[in-house]
């Protein structure tokens, strides 16, 4: 059997191991690159949490950050582009006991599958949305997402972007999530707590990782390479937790505001249905029994 | 299998096609349904979302089409059975997951009550003008099954069909209706759940160490799993190897687009729906499906009336198309005449499998109402000319 439990093989070289398809290795990503440190950040979260892995799903979209879902040694999803969320949504209703975790990038949470983000924060949908925003899309060559800041250069924006960006945090509380904070990639352990935090958490979930994507966003922005944006994540954070969200917005070498923004509590979806129906149809309600027999 | 007798609800019916079709999906096991609202294919939801909650089941009203149409496909890898529901527009923006659907094997029902067309078009009025879209509609090489009820007790039992068809083949099946079917109201007769049969999920018995998710069995369909049961598995879009895991070689990706396309052949090779009637004879045969079938079905009898030596096959199973019956039946007859509600879709499949050995006459109406039966009547007598 596949350990369900955190014994860490002796001949493991790293304690995450375990948590990933090393068979997959060496995986796509850039050196430099932050989506790897995060994947390091959310395997330590899992350990931490003492989760059945056995029941935790990843779902991704497509991107640089939608392969992490082929890297996760989990029950892993990769998707369409846009609709992880979706996709996670069935999932966590059909079968309730699995904890649902969406890994997807910035463009895909938030230009083509925006509209699916906001609705399943409406619903307060129990899925835990970690999101890598390098500004950029990166898979497709680095062009502007809805998060790439003003003036920024991106392939299809040559002379500087012109067009304001998402403040994600904002939108994601507005929408109702029940859990929104913000790190990068340079904040290890806090981001490693937080996402330990969400996995606890019933709700909505979101976490926004700035991250560094060398290649198609920095080196085009003459922002240095990875190393230089976590001298530039170190130097320009301020950990200001609570801090309303609507004044977290971010710029292109400006300050970054991390920390916890939003903890709170809603019933979510399923509880939310389960009363309604409960006082509508009283004894005649079933629960959903939805896996079908084998 | 039997059918779950909660989903059962046995008795003599007057309902119509789209209400039939929402107790075949729960007579079939669907504990599942996401949609979103649109003419003329809502009622099916509708149903579903009074019915649901006393059986035991979720439905949601999702955001959008794109949205509904992979939100069943999350549901089926939970391990429930789940199917979508919508019409032409709708139908376009699903395109995409049912391509997805295609490539991870994923056992789902797409309804589609078909309007006129294109875009907006026709909300409320018949067509039958996404005949091809169901084949072809997502991009790249793959097979599906589609099934063409012509009444409301099709609507029940061939969505029961589409569901084990689904089951079986690991493949998306489309329900394709039109509006007339599904808005027609007619005697439904649901039986007791114990002379329903309904096909199991192939679920594997092998070990996670031993399981290969996309290894194909002997009919070339791999065996499933659920998430939540240990086996760690990986779903993508991406070519896959067996494992499931991406590899973009020419030759895992020519393994498995043949292997997708070739492994629903038999759903329409010896296993084809299609009801024939006085073919014996007949010089001049009437290919139709869905509503257009009735409406041939006058025009068969005025052509009889006449002496004309003319017979019906009517399409159950549009795809795959039953190739080898027409091709059989074009050394019998003739002509074909092939009447449906748009300017000419499975017209080309009934003209590629008679290869030349019949006359093939297209009826074409660009939809909004049922064709006139004195003009299929017309091409009728034009065919024995
Ligand atoms: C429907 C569709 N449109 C476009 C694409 C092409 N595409 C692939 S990834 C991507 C952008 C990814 O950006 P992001 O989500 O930020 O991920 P990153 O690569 O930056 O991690 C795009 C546009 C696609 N795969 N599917
Ligand atoms: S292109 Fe950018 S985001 Fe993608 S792997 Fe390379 S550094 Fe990371
Ligand atoms: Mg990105």
């Amino acid at each position: 059997m596949i350990e369900t439990t955190l014994d860490i093989p002796a001949d493991a070289r790293n304690p995450v191991e375990p948590f990933l398809r090393m068979e997959r290795m060496p995986h796509i990503w850039c050196a430099g690159c932050g989506i790897g440190t995060t994947v390091n950040c959310f395997t330590r979260a899992l350990l931490k949490s003492k989760a059945n892995l056995d029941k935790v799903a990843v779902v991704s979209g497509i991107g640089c950050t939608g392969r992490v879902a082929g890297y996760a040694r989990l029950d892993s999803f990769h998707t369409t582009h846009g609709r992880a969320i979706p996709f996670a949504t069935g999932l966590k209703l059909a079968n309730p006991e699995l904890q649902v975790v969406v890994y997807s990038g910035d463009g895909d949470l938030f230009a083509i599958g925006g509209n699916h983000f906001i609705h399943a924060a409406r619903r307060n949908m129990d899925l835990k949305v970690i999101c890598v925003n390098n500004m950029i899309y990166a898979m497709t060559g680095g062009q502007t997402a809805p998060t790439t800041p003003l003036e920024a250069l991106t392939s299809t924006a040559p002379y500087g972007v012109s067009e304001p960006a998402f403040n994600l945090v904002s939108l994601a509380e507005a929408a109702g999530a029940c859990y929104v904070a913000r790190w990068t990639t340079y904040h290890v352990m806090q981001l490693s707590r937080s996402m330990e935090e969400a996995l606890g958490k019933k709700g909505f979930c979101f976490i926004e990782v700035l991250s560094p994507c060398p290649t198609l966003y920095q080196r085009r922005n003459r922002m240095g390479d990875g190393l230089d944006a976590m001298k530039y994540y170190k130097e320009a954070s301020k950990i200001r937790h609570g801090a309303p969200t609507s004044e977290c917005s971010l710029s292109k070498s400006g300050e970054i505001v991390v920390g916890k923004f939003v903890d709170r509590e809603r019933p979510d979806y399923c509880e939310l249905l389960r009363a309604q129906m409960c006082q509508s149809l009283g004894e005649r309600y079933a629960e959903p029994e939805v896996v079908c027999s084998r | 299998m039997h059918a779950d007798p909660k989903g059962v609800l046995t008795g003599v019916h007057f309902m119509d096609g789209d209400h039939a079709c929402c107790e075949g999906a729960l007579a079939a096991g669907a504990r599942f349904a996401a949609g979103y609202p649109i003419t003329p294919s809502t009622e099916v939801v509708e149903r579903f979302a009074a019915r649901i909650p006393t059986i035991g089941g979720i439905f949601i009203q999702m955001e959008d089409e794109l949205a509904a149409s992979i939100a069943i496909q999350g549901a089926v890898w939970g391990g429930a059975k789940a199917f979508t529901v919508t019409s032409g527009p709708g139908f376009s923006l699903m395109m995409e997951h049912i391509g997805l659907a295609a490539m991870t094997e994923t056992p789902c029902v797409f309804v589609n009550v078909q309007r006129g067309g294109p875009s907006t078009g026709l909300p409320t009025l018949p067509g039958q003008a996404d005949m091809m879209q169901a084949r072809w509609g997502s991009h790249g090489d793959y097979g599906i099954i589609a099934l063409c009820p012509n009444s409301p007790q099709e609507c029940f039992d061939l969505t029961i069909t589409a569901f084990n068809l689904s089951e079986e083949f690991r493949v998306p099946v489309m329900m394709m209706l039109d509006e007339c079917v599904g808005h027609m109201t007619e005697k439904v007769v649901i039986p007791e759940a114990e002379s329903i049969e309904v096909t199991p999920r192939r679920y594997t018995k092998r070990s996670p160490e031993e399981y290969r998710p996309f290894e194909p069995q002997e009919d070339l369909v791999p065996e499933m799993v659920k998430a939540g049961d240990g086996y760690r598995f990986h779903i993508t879009g991406l070519t896959h190897d067996e494992r499931g895991y991406p590899d973009m070689s020419v030759g895992t990706q020519d393994r498995l687009v043949r292997r997708l396309t070739e492994k629903v052949k038999p759903a329409g090779d010896g296993r084809a729906l299609y009801e024939t009637g006085d073919l014996d004879d007949a010089e001049v045969a009437v290919v139709s499906y869905g509503i257009t079938s009735r409406v041939a079905q006058r025009a068969l009898q005025l052509a009889r009336a006449r002496g004309i030596r003319a017979g019906k096959f009517r399409l159950i199973t549009a795809w795959p198309f039953p190739e080898r019956q027409i091709r059989e039946l074009a050394g019998l007859v003739k002509a074909f005449v092939v009447p449906e509600l748009n300017l000419g879709q499975m017209v080309y499949e009934v003209e590629r499998s008679a290869a030349g050995k019949a006359k093939v006459i297209p009826v074409t109406h660009a939809g909004g109402t049922v064709h006139n039966p004195d003009v299929i009547l017309d091409a009728i007598m034009e065919a024995v000319r």
